[in-house]
């Protein structure tokens, strides 16, 4: 079946099999295998990615349901070799160790990061709370999304000071 | 442990009618929205359809409105959405509270209300929250529109009132005012997961405080979504108190009978259901003024 998606703001279109998830779809159709496949049936997060601007779990989506949608993967992220405010953040704080869940929880996190929003660390669990991670105790995970969304917030307070 | 779906069939369907009749000519076929129940019981191989038909394109089922004192959802409206219009938040602020505990923000991102009800899970949120309020289900199929209260319409393990071919198109809920009053709870190992016990209150008070309504739904607390057997019973003209809210808690778990599984035994998760319907029961009569449980998972 003919899917046309645009994904990181370049446009793909592919034939594409009914019961293809989307996350298969964007790792073997597309090659972008940054998004990370865990337990293929929505529990884990890994596989999360944008689907016009909201998170989604990739799993639980047919690649077809996706037709004339705009999706944003974790390679979207970095910009001319420049890592993302988030990627800036995670490193610094060590937010990961095997790095599988990385990339769900950054996309998890990117909607919170662009609105500029400064959470509370309960409110930080509570974002990230579909997404697991094996290796952290999720501590330096939540202080790498605080670093990146006071960071944020700082940005746009001061914009709004400038202006 | 396959977890690729199997081979079907897959038509976006173009109207309501269009998906109808596609469904009731094909008895393994099912409707699709947002899929986040039925995709990932595909991949595990616990249903295998031989069609999906895709409403989830089909706008005339997404509206929100109120006509007089009723709430018309419409069956596609996403579980994030009824969490945050506001016109649900005024009108329903049960529902919308219930919803900010359905899984987690990637799901409520895609998940449907409709989809949500017509799957039926006794652990879900938001069968329990219709049980409380009293809503009414309104579905299509070939034979015309049927209009279902929702004591009629859940069933056990995961069976509803809808026939095959039958599409579940929106709900009536009654509209909150101010003699209304309303209490949800509910505990899980980590917030958003399947409840593991939980309760949805709505009651309605006199000009004197005296209760002259009161359901509860309870979540997890049977082997479908479950009604508060002998709640209004115990609590109808009385001025309700931590006197009257214990005995009704009493009286009401008295008649349950939740299942066992890995998250719990039956007798713990009779105890979960009963402290979440009595601190329910202390929101909605407000016995509980600082309201710190209910955001406490």
């Amino acid at each position: 079946m003919k899917t046309r998606v645009t994904v990181n703001g370049e446009g793909y279109e592919r034939d594409v099999e009914p019961r293809m998830l989307l996350s298969d779809f964007l790792r073997h159709g597309l090659g972008l295998t940054g998004t990370n496949v865990g337990c293929e049936h929505g529990v884990c997060g890994s596989c999360t990615v944008l689907l016009d601007g909201e998170p989604v779990r990739s799993c639980t989506m047919l690649a077809v349901q996706s037709d004339g949608r705009r999706l944003t993967t974790v390679e979207g992220l970095a910009c001319d070799q420049k890592l993302h405010g988030l990627q800036e953040a995670f490193t610094a704080c060590h937010g990961l160790q095997c790095g599988f869940c990385t990339p769900g929880m950054l996309m998890t996190l990117l909607p919170v990061y662009n609105e500029a929003r400064r959470l509370s660390d309960d409110e930080i669990r509570e974002v990230i709370s579909g997404n697991l991670c094996r290796c952290t105790g999720y501590q330096q995970i939540v202080e790498a999304a605080r670093q990146a969304l006071d960071e944020a917030a700082d940005m746009a307070d001061s914009v709004e000071t400038e202006a | 442990m396959p977890v690729k779906p199997p081979p079907f069939e897959y038509v976006v369907a173009t109207s309501v009618d269009h998906a109808i009749n596609l469904v009731s000519q094909d008895e393994d076929a099912k409707f699709l929205a947002g899929g986040q129940s039925l995709i990932p019981l595909l991949s595990l191989r616990f249903a295998s359809p031989t069609l999906l038909v895709d409403i989830s394109r089909l706008a005339e089922l997404r509206a929100v409105s109120r006509a007089g004192g009723v709430l018309h959802i419409g069956a596609l409206t996403r579980h994030s959405d009824i969490h945050k219009l506001p016109l649900v938040k005024q009108d329903a602020p049960l529902l919308s509270e219930a919803a900010g505990w359905v899984a987690h923000s990637q799901v409520r991102n895609r998940g449907t209300f409709g989809g949500a009800i017509a799957h039926s899970d006794s652990a879900a949120e938001f069968p329990a929250v219709l049980l409380a309020v009293g809503a009414t289900i309104v579905t299509r199929s070939a034979d015309g529109e049927r209009r279902i209260p929702c004591r009629d319409f859940f069933g056990s393990h995961f069976q509803t009132a809808l026939e095959h071919g039958e599409l579940l198109t929106g709900v009536e809920v009654p509209a909150h005012d101010s003699s209304t009053r309303w209490g949800f709870s509910e505990f899980a190992r980590r917030k958003g997961d399947y409840a593991i016990g939980g309760a949805a209150v709505n009651a309605r008070v006199d000009e004197n405080g005296r209760c002259t309504q009161v359901r509860a739904g309870l979540i997890a607390a049977g082997p479908g979504p479950t009604s508060a057997e002998g709640l209004d019973e115990a609590l109808r003209d009385r001025v309700v108190d931590e006197t009257a809210v214990s005995e009704a808690v009493t009286h009401v778990v008295g008649h349950l009978n939740p299942e066992s599984n890995v998250h719990g035994t039956k007798e713990y998760r009779r105890a979960v259901v009963a402290e979440s319907l009595r601190r329910a029961l202390r929101q909605a009569f407000d016995l509980d003024p600082a309201g710190t449980d209910r955001r406490t998972a």
